[in-house]
């Protein structure tokens, strides 16, 4: 089950306030969020409808945002293997509008070796074209 | 009007709990849609680490105006990663809920959680949920 081969980090050569490798996702469309409010059961359609967002003061719809929080699940699977994960947690700071191309970004905050393998803290944020850091927090991984 | 109180009384109250299965198709809808490249979550192996959004289970006299909340943000624990054909023994409870001054005026906090078990009632992941009430 290990997916050691489709990780992109070797936890050995890192220390702490090592910056890891970025992970560029693609431009968020409106059909990923009607896609994403199926695949996730959240159908508040400030998300999926133009007309509902305006009502409640937004230009249009904005993104679900746990759909930014995935992308960050995702990073971390890419760097480390999906096999790693402890744990994730992450703020909602701005709001993601479709065409917004979002990368991934982590620092090292700590490392330590317990009997389970290499633990990592990793600071993550997903930021934004304009460099805007929208949704950001922490995450740790055990790798062996 | 939220009514900060009222929702006070309901903090401790929890869900039934709720038997989840958990489908590779599932797991593979939702990667689909994030556009998940981890092979084993393509696949539907494992659950990618935010799958668990995917349960929700509501708690008794808790309801919200989707218009007036926000998500403020969001945590996951794993003991092990969420497999296909897990039968996963779920549960919500509301944690907290307190009131702050925030950019928009006074804003109300509800803390809630999730967790999952196994069959035998082992732990297997947790989640904890900040909402916002404008």
């Amino acid at each position: 089950m290990s997916d050691t081969l489709t990780t992109h980090l070797s936890p050995r050569e890192l220390s702490v306030g090592s910056a890891l490798p970025e992970l560029r996702k693609e431009a968020i469309t409106k059909l990923q969020l009607v896609k994403y409010a199926g695949a996730s059961g959240d159908y508040n359609l400030i998300h999926t409808d133009d007309e509902t967002a305006r009502r409640v003061g937004l230009d249009g719809v904005i993104a679900h945002g746990m759909l930014s929080m995935a992308f960050l699940g995702e990073y971390l699977c890419w760097l480390t293997g999906p096999t790693s994960i402890r744990r994730l947690t992450v703020r909602f700071a701005e709001m993601v509008r479709p065409g917004d191309v979002l990368t991934c970004r982590a620092r090292v905050k700590a490392l330590e070796q317990d009997a389970g393998g290499q633990r990592m803290t990793l600071e993550l944020w997903a930021e934004d074209q304009r460099a805007q850091q929208v949704t950001f927090g922490e995450a740790e991984v055990v790798t062996s | 009007m939220s009514d900060v109180s009222v929702l006070r009384e309901l903090i401790g109250r929890q869900s039934d709990e709720v038997l989840v299965e958990v489908e590779r198709g599932a797991i593979r809808k939702f990667a689909e849609a994030v556009g998940d490249t981890t092979e084993a979550c393509i696949r539907g192996d494992i659950a990618p680490p935010t799958f668990p959004t995917t349960i929700r289970i509501p708690i008794p006299g808790l309801t919200f105006d989707l218009a007036r909340v926000l998500h403020g943000g969001q945590e996951y624990r794993f003991e092990r990663p969420i497999l296909a054909g897990d039968r996963l023994r779920c549960r919500t409870r509301l944690r907290d809920v307190y009131q702050r001054e925030g950019r928009l005026g006074a804003m109300t906090f509800l803390i809630i959680e999730l967790e999952g078990r196994s069959g035998d009632g082992e732990p297997v992941f947790s989640g904890r949920s900040t909402v916002i009430v404008r």
